[in-house]
């Protein structure tokens, strides 16, 4: 990887930033450019790409707008395999101009550009030209999903929460003004990435008719697909002299659209996190009849709620299964727990009796997903319950998602469930989200 | 191919940026789609003549290249039920501005819905349906999906209407014909699919859906200046 534009003099360039953690944390072979020449940190600085005397995979350009294309030209005559373009100073300042001429030199060349005005890529453990100091960053593990955004800080943001959720990357990219590479050349890519079984996008917009081709494209796509939109809002109060027009606005097509061709709109970044989690886990499609287990019957209450809000059913278990459920519990709670579905267990039910019930929910055709509302606090449940149940869930593959507070000291209890791939969520409301999320993605 | 006659009522109405309303039923009638018995009476005697032969109650609509919105000039005038009222309305609509003769229909019955598409800059043509008639935008109670539709999309659009219970008949109405309406959205889709680069959007508002059949009762079809 060569890193265009690094300084000489100041560390804090976005450049020097890039090259260094590359060159320090990562297994690439890393090589700074700057015309002037000279050493940085003991190593050479190459005057220009083409002396660098092994091939270039990949190109960091971190160099004034202006001479980004005449860099795009040096990368091409050097053999480059493909260049992520940092700068800033095109379309988004009004110089559209430049951002063509660079995407028309590399068009011809079939050259592949990542940006401008973007943070690149990050594939954690391989590579990285985000030009954020290493010691900034919260980093998620190796996974499965993939983001591609338009904009680096949503991208920045979400992979926080990613890494704050448990939810592993296969790849971060974060495209910019996607002068050349846009979201679905991405989308093509990923669909054959081995690695990435979820791909996710933050889009603000399409061109003209993009939109279709994305859809078409996603339509062929076995993986789930899940886009957040912002600009959901009309702009302003427009005459429109029909009522169609007027009745379906942009957002009213995106969103209606999307569903069509079963990608998965999240409404919102807790959405997105939800949705990504749910899916890198599970992606057989559930008609959505929830078992809801619990220690409380205010959780028991509040997921009900929620999940009337989303158009998910809770049945009423069979007098059989309920008959059953109430014969594996302990003595003591037998008599107090309450079967019918949300299946409150009581604050004195122990790991088994949560287990019993997983175990029961799992092996009944009467709901297709079974919800735990986790209390850990309470005296009868231990730090190995998580994986105790993500046992029962390898056993009958019913899709199971945990509700568990997010704080350090409950850390193995979900840590049990995570690291067995059962889905965590912090919050009721997420957990749900997380069921909804099987439910919309009906591949073909 | 685009049918000739199709694209002799598109060409001349690209200055005016939309079809007047006897030409856009004479396009929709030539693409399939049916609609509301009707003549384009330039003389009275056309218009009686017309109304003897459908029978009354009749409507009668301004055609006017100035009248766009034609209630907006008192230019609809339904349930007329002699001559003498015909007579009235024509010498009326005679007065506004721009005046291109009086368009007479036979009255048609049912559940009033709106069947629309608009070229959308994102993902091209899409076709909606929705609660029509005048209170449309109030209700807002409308579905889309990206065109060409299928007929799961067809079955998916009438069913996630909210009103979809008063479609398939509830407590006691008669269910509209849902077989004529599916064929209706699905013949309207290919002719969007056909003419997609000459319209910006389309307004079948109200289609007039009862238990026997469903026709187009208005039609505005909005026509772009030039070919981008």
């Amino acid at each position: 990887m060569a890193v265009v534009g690094v300084s000489l003099t100041n560390d804090r360039h976005p450049a020097n930033v890039i090259y260094n953690k590359n060159h320090l944390r990562y297994p690439v072979r890393v090589f700074p450019v700057n015309p002037r020449g000279g050493i940085l940190q003991r190593e050479t600085v190459y005057p220009h790409i083409a002396d660098i005397p092994e091939e270039i995979d990949l190109a960091v350009i971190a160099v004034r707008a202006e001479q980004v294309p005449d860099v795009v030209e040096a990368c091409i005559k050097a053999n480059v395999g493909g260049a992520v373009v940092i700068s800033g100073g095109f379309a988004e300042t009004g110089r559209k101009d430049l951002q063509d001429r660079m995407a028309s030199i590399a068009g011809e060349a079939d050259f592949p550009v990542i940006g401008p005005n973007c943070l690149g890529i990050y594939a954690p453990s391989y590579v990285d030209s985000f030009f954020l100091p290493i010691e900034r960053m919260v980093r998620p593990e190796p996974g499965n999903v993939a983001m591609v955004s338009q904009s680096g800080g949503i991208l920045v943001d979400q992979m926080l929460r990613f890494a704050g959720e448990g939810v592993g990357l296969s790849l971060a990219v974060s495209i910019g003004n996607k002068a050349m590479i846009r979201e679905i050349d991405l989308l093509g890519y990923l669909m054959e990435d081995p690695k990435t079984k979820v791909i996710a996008f933050y889009v603000e917009g399409f061109e003209r008719n993009e939109g279709r081709e994305f859809v078409l494209a996603a339509d062929q796509c076995v993986k789930p697909v899940i886009i957040l939109k912002s600009g959901k809002s009309p702009e302003g109060v427009r005459a429109v002299s029909s009522h169609t027009a007027s009745l379906a606005g942009d957002y009213k097509v995106f969103s209606e659209v999307l569903s069509q061709f079963s990608v998965v709109e999240a409404k919102n970044d807790s959405e997105l996190v939800s949705f990504c989690e749910s899916l890198s886990c599970y992606q057989e499609p559930i008609k959505g009849r929830v078992g809801i287990i619990t220690g409380s019957g205010g959780h028991g209450a509040m997921a009900v709620d929620s999940c009337a809000d989303h158009g998910i059913s809770v049945p009423v278990l069979s007098e059989m299964i309920q008959e059953e459920i109430r014969g594996k519990l302990a003595p003591s709670i037998q008599s107090i727990a309450s079967v019918k579905n949300p299946i409150d267990l009581t604050g004195s039910a122990v790991d088994e009796d949560f287990s019993v019930v997983a175990r029961i929910l799992s092996e009944t055709s009467e709901i297709d997903c079974v919800v735990m509302l986790l209390l850990p606090y309470l005296p009868g449940i231990t730090s190995d319950l998580g994986a105790m149940l993500s046992q029962v869930f390898q056993r009958a593959r019913k899709p199971l998602i945990a509700y568990v507070p997010h704080v350090d000291k409950y850390s193995m209890l979900i840590e049990g469930f995570e690291l067995n791939r059962v889905p965590v969520s912090p919050s009721i409301e997420g957990a749900i989200l997380m069921v909804e999320a099987m439910r919309r993605f009906q591949p073909c | 191919m685009l049918k000739t006659e199709i694209r002799e009522i598109l060409l001349p109405s690209r200055e005016l940026g939309w079809v007047l309303e006897p030409e856009a039923k004479r396009l929709l009638g030539l693409a399939g789609l049916e609609t509301t018995r009707f003549r384009w009476a330039h003389q009275l005697e056309e218009a009686l003549q017309f109304a003897e032969e459908i029978g009354y109650p009749v409507v009668a609509k301004v055609v006017s290249p100035e009248a766009l919105h034609k209630s907006d000039v008192d230019g609809v005038a339904v349930g007329i039920a002699d001559d003498k009222t015909l007579s009235t309305v024509f010498e009326r609509y005679s007065a506004i501005k721009g005046f291109s003769g009086v368009l007479v229909e036979e009255m048609a019955s049912g559940t009033e819905l709106i069947v629309g598409a608009k070229i959308d800059y994102q993902f091209g043509p899409v076709v909606l349906l929705g609660i029509g008639g005048t209170g449309v935008e109030i209700y807002q109670d409308t579905t889309l999906r990206m065109a060409p539709l299928n007929r799961q999309d067809v079955d998916y659009m009438i069913n996630g209407l909210k009103a979809g219970q008063l479609l398939k008949g509830y407590r006691g109405s008669e269910p509209v014909n849902l077989q004529a309406l599916g064929s209706l959205i699905m013949t309207f889709s290919a002719l969007v699919m056909e003419i997609e680069n000459w319209i910006e959007s389309i307004d079948l508002n109200p289609v007039m859906c009862n238990a026997k059949r469903c026709v187009v009762a208005d039609a505005r079809i909005m026509v772009r200046d030039s070919f981008a």
